[in-house]
């Protein structure tokens, strides 16, 4: 691939007009929450930009997050990212196989050695777990994340799995998966979390790379602020009925034909970062809380086994009864012995009481 | 990972239960300690059964005497306003009775959120007078010690904490929460140690008190 | 010889805890309240005198060895001992300051029964030589001559004499198989002879059998006051042994309210088993009379009266529609005092405060409380029913030149008897000069 052809020298090959391009500028500034007024900025370092050699990892994953980057719809800025940049290794969507297809890989990164950028799907087991719970080509995902890693530039964990362990992870995480921020320590990375990702958000990240040269600014699980700066509840077009205090209590009651807020019934909106509410989904046609589903909040750590996806933020995933009622025959049993203690010590004082007499008392006066 | 969400998720798993077990442990203690040293057998002939009066004083001491009402209506009016703001706002807030509904089965009705939120300001305007009473009232200030202080910090946290939360005032919102839950979770552990066990022994003493009097014909 | 000490106050304070003293404590949420309803708190002003603060040597006892969170505690030596210059601290506030008149008890949001504590921790008081003089003394003579004053029969048998005298009645005296044994109190006797005189009206009138004991006279319980379940079993003892010697089947109290509480409701206990004979105030055997038709009344009294319910006999005893009723027979123009009955406010000399010289000016202090109520009703003259009441009345009014006299109940009524032909309540036997 050419990976030393710009970005507008590409477009231009694809028949892309300068209109057309200029919109994409638009579109990744206002994507990135930029102001219009760093369009023709954008344009101006886009049209300069090399295409950056990407090599994507996909370990324990679903395939879900690669679906959703490509089940786009013609012409888009998804479309437009792909040609934008030197996809040189993706298990799913190269052409090449077995050996040939390591040896994209290695090749990409001898030549692109500090400059390439790391895609990561699926979360990883960890150095401590069984190696071989998820291969490729015979090494362990570990072994080839470390090895891939050594020399990119940055590291881009796309999907829930691959920023906080996701489906893998949940307890009791057979797989010892983690996460990639849990196995790399000295690469810049970027978490684009979701179960799958908002295709926008990938593209989005990528678009602020090529344009910038630098990752976007992160929140503190260092997700793009751009996509993750406010939660589902915050821009939750049914967030009305939640402050008036009209639920849906079932999924089938006048409140959920009302189209009231699903706290209710489960939503996670509250605790959940995303962009679902703006961005929506299938191209902008609509959202899981507009189809009338609460927010799992697939794009925060540990959604698995954060209590049950229909009950209540406010509700804790299991308390143990068992534990419970033996803590509270523990302490009746505690409770009884100090009082009986208590009861001994006065009982025995009592047998040797002695009681107060005059003689007693006349020596006080 | 150690970010807002896991600290959310470890005040509503591990410490949801270390708290309530604790809880267990030490209110059972409490209770036990106090209801087996019972009662010697009173050999005066009663004037009156002791059930009923003692049933009744549990309810009626909610009400001061008009006497102690116009001494103190400050504080009868203070106490009552926050003491019913924080029990509604527990019981009938619907992540509340969510949480009632999750953790034990049994669910009611719940208010709209204005309205738990209306209560919450009034609770924590109510807690505030509270507090400035105990310090400047010379009685108050005389007899309280530390712990009255610090069991006012922890009811007033969790007040605060929900009402931070709800109105989104500390981000991120899991932190918010997690506070909320954690300050909940600290009172319910210092319950059975300060003077808060009066929400379970407050029953008894009445009772004791009603009945005692209700031996000897009178209503107490 | 064994000596009262701080060893012998703890174990006593120990063995005084019980599930409702630990209730109440475990209840306690430090609000204050209890101090609006002490007029020791609210005349003087000083916080110290707040009720639940002159129990803090039991609460200490009961937190450092009845709750597992104080033993906890103790052992990483956070807990607060009572040490003997803390009791001595505290002496005054649970002598000086309390007329364990219950109020308190009434008040409390989480029902603290604060007297029946402070009755308790009296006990710790006696044992480790920390009561007071007064009382100690009151005791001592108790004990020694059977009355906390040191009257004898001889002093009694006189006024005897001038009761028959001016009666024409017999003042029936060790007579068995009568049906009331009357106690009687000394401070009665010195500053009341009337009453004497008024019960054996009314009896006659009525047809009641009574008599009086040569054996036991005097029904005030110094122990009681002072807290020693010791002094007063022992005192108790000599009413039961008298009672049983007549063969009585019921005992009247004096009007003296602590005597009726020491021998109602604290006696069988102090003695660890019930009495063979019932126990009556005096107001409640006239009102039973009343109710039966067996006390004929002319006439009222017409000036305003007011009436001081006394606290042990009302708050701490439940006779209050009582006296009210047998005021009905009597006075025309009676209004009650504002806060009254069960809620009424002591005249601030119950519980021993009147024994104990050195309370002398708080029990004047704590008299305001009462002497305000009287005020705002400004009655001619005050009504009441304790011989402790009705002196510390007399002396508080005197002192803000308030000329209300003070009168007791029984009295007023034996002056509104119907003149009836004397019938001979029980033939024959008219014997009352004892030895
Ligand atoms: C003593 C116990 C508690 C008290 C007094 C309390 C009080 C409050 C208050 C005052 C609010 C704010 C309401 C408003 O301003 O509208 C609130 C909200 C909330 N509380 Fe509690 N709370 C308690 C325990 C808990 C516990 C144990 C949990 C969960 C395990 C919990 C979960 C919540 C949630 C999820 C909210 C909603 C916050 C929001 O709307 O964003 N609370 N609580
Ligand atoms: S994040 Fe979700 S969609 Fe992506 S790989 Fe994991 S399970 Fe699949
Ligand atoms: S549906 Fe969910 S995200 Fe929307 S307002 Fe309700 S709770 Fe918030
Ligand atoms: S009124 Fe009751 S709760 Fe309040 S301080 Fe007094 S004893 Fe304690
Ligand atoms: S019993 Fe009466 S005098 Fe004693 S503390 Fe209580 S209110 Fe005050």
């Amino acid at each position: 691939m050419a990976a030393s052809q710009t970005l507008a020298e590409q477009l231009r090959a694809q028949g892309v007009s300068r209109r057309g391009f200029l919109k994409f500028c638009a579109a990744t500034a206002s994507l990135m929450a930029l102001p219009p007024s760093l369009i023709p900025r954008i344009a101006e370092a886009l049209e300069a930009a090399r295409r950056p050699s990407v090599i994507w990892l996909s370990f324990q994953e679903c395939t879900g997050c690669t679906e959703s980057l490509t089940r786009s719809h013609a012409p888009t800025l998804e479309g437009l990212i792909f040609e934008a940049i030197s996809l040189d290794y993706h298990h799913t969507l190269q052409a090449a196989s077995g050996e040939a297809a390591e040896a994209a890989r290695l090749q990409a990164m001898r030549d692109n050695a500090g400059a390439y950028l790391v895609v990561v799907d699926g979360s990883i087991p960890g150095p401590e777990a069984n190696p071989g719970y998820s291969t490729v080509a015979g090494h362990s995902n570990h072994a080839i994340l470390m090895e891939t890693v050594e020399h990119a530039a940055a590291v881009i964990a796309v999907g829930t799995c691959a920023a906080f362990g996701g489906l893998p992870r949940a307890a009791p995480n057979p797989t010892g998966a983690r996460a990639v921020m849990e196995l790399v320590h000295d690469k810049p990375i970027v978490n684009i979390s979701g179960c799958p990702p908002i295709p926008m958000a990938i593209t989005g990240v990528l678009a602020h790379y090529l344009t910038f040269g630098r990752l976007p600014e992160l929140d503190a699980y260092r997700r793009p602020l751009a996509f993750f700066g406010e939660s589902i509840h915050d821009r939750c077009y049914r967030r009305p009925f939640y402050d008036r205090g009209l639920f849906a209590e079932s999924f089938d009651d006048e409140g959920a034909r009302q189209g009231w807020c699903l706290y209710r019934l489960g939503c996670k909106g509250p605790t959940t970062y995303n962009a679902c509410a703006t961005q929506r989904w299938n191209g902008g046609t609509s959202w899981p809380i507009e189809a009338g589903h609460p927010c799992l909040g697939c794009s925060e750590p540990a959604f698995w086994d954060a209590g049950g996806f229909y009950r209540a933020v406010s509700v804790p995933p299991r308390v143990n009864a068992a534990a419970l009622l033996g803590a509270g025959a523990a302490g009746a049993a505690l409770g009884a012995g100090t009082a009986l203690a208590a009861r001994h010590l006065t009982r025995d004082e009592q047998q040797h009481r002695e009681p107060v007499t005059v003689e007693e008392l006349e020596k006080k006066l | 990972m150690n970010g807002a969400m896991e600290f959310l998720l470890w005040t509503k798993g591990p410490m949801f239960q270390i708290a309530l077990g604790i809880f267990a442990v030490g209110m059972l203690a409490r209770l036990f300690e106090i209801l087996l040293l019972g009662r010697a057998t009173n050999h005066a002939e009663a004037r009156a059964g002791e059930w009923l009066p003692g049933l009744r004083t549990v309810f009626t001491r909610t009400i001061p005497d008009p006497g102690t009402f116009r001494r103190a209506p400050f504080d009868v009016l203070v106490g009552w306003v926050w003491h019913l703001g924080f029990i509604i706002v527990l019981l009938l807030s619907v992540p509340h009775v969510e949480l009632i509904a999750g953790v034990f089965g049994v669910s009611w009705p719940a208010l709209p959120n204005p309205v738990i939120d209306l209560l919450t300001a009034i609770t924590l305007a109510g807690l505030v007078a509270a507090l400035l009473h105990r310090l400047l009232h010379p009685v108050k200030r005389r007899i309280s010690i530390p712990q009255d202080y610090l069991v006012w910090a922890l009811t007033f946290a969790v007040v605060l904490t929900g009402y931070l939360a709800y109105h989104r005032l500390v981000e991120p919102y899991p932190l918010a929460l997690g506070m909320h839950i954690l300050s909940a979770e600290l009172l319910l552990i210092c319950l059975p140690f300060t003077k808060l066990t009066h929400i379970f022994t407050t029953v008894f003493a009445r009772w004791y008190n009603g009945a005692a009097f209700g031996r000897k014909g009178v209503r107490s | 010889m064994s000596e009262l000490s701080l060893e012998r106050g703890l174990a006593a304070l120990r063995a005084e805890i019980d599930a409702p003293v630990a209730a109440f404590f475990s209840s306690c949420v430090r609000c204050g309240l209890c101090a609006q309803s002490c007029p020791f708190y609210l005349e003087t002003g000083d916080p110290r005198y707040t009720p639940i603060l002159k129990l803090e040597p039991l609460r200490r006892v009961w937190e450092a060895e009845f709750t597992l969170w104080g033993r906890i505690k103790r052992w990483l030596g956070l807990g607060q001992e009572v040490s003997d210059a803390m009791l001595a601290e505290w002496e005054p506030l649970l002598y000086d300051s309390c007329t364990m008149c219950g109020r308190c008890s009434m008040v409390c949001p989480v029902g603290n029964d604060l007297a029946y504590m402070i009755r308790k921790t009296r006990e710790g008081m006696v044992q480790s030589g920390h009561a007071p003089e007064g009382l100690v003394a009151a005791s001592v003579r108790a004990i020694q001559t059977g009355s906390p004053m040191g009257l004898q029969w001889k002093t009694l048998a006189v006024q005897i004499q001038h009761v028959e005298r001016s009666t024409g009645l017999t003042v029936p005296v060790d007579r068995a198989g009568a049906e009331y044994l009357v106690m009687l109190s000394s401070m009665e006797i010195i500053n009341f002879p009337e009453y004497l005189e008024a019960i054996t009206r009314i009896f006659d009138h009525a047809g009641v059998r009574w008599t009086l004991s040569t054996q036991c006279f005097e029904a005030t319980n110094a122990g009681i006051q002072i807290g020693s379940k010791d002094i007063a079993a022992e005192l108790v003892e000599r009413v039961v042994a008298a009672a049983s010697a007549l063969g009585v089947s019921r005992v009247i109290s004096p009007e003296c309210g602590h005597a009726f509480t020491a021998i109602r409701w604290e006696g069988p206990n102090l003695i660890g088993r019930p009495y063979p004979f019932r126990v009556f105030h005096i107001i409640e055997v006239l009102d039973e009379l009343r109710r039966d038709g067996r006390l004929h009344t002319e006439g009222k009294e017409a000036d305003r009266l007011s009436m001081h319910d006394p606290c042990n006999l009302a708050r701490k005893s439940g006779v209050i529609g009582e006296q009210r009723a047998l005021m009905g027979l009597v006075a025309e123009n009676f209004v009650d005092l504002d806060e009254h009955g069960r809620f009424q406010w002591c005249c601030g000399a119950g519980g021993g405060v009147s024994s104990n010289e050195r309370a002398e000016p708080l029990k004047l202090a704590a008299f305001k409380r009462k002497k305000a109520q009287i005020e705002a009703v400004e009655p001619e003259r005050m009504v009441t029913m304790c011989a402790t009441c009705r002196t510390q009345l007399e002396e508080g009014l005197e002192e803000f030149n308030m000329d209300i006299p003070v009168v007791g109940l029984t009295e007023m009524i034996a002056e509104h008897l119907v003149e009836r032909p004397a019938v001979e309540p029980e033939a024959g036997t008219e014997s009352g000069q004892p030895a």
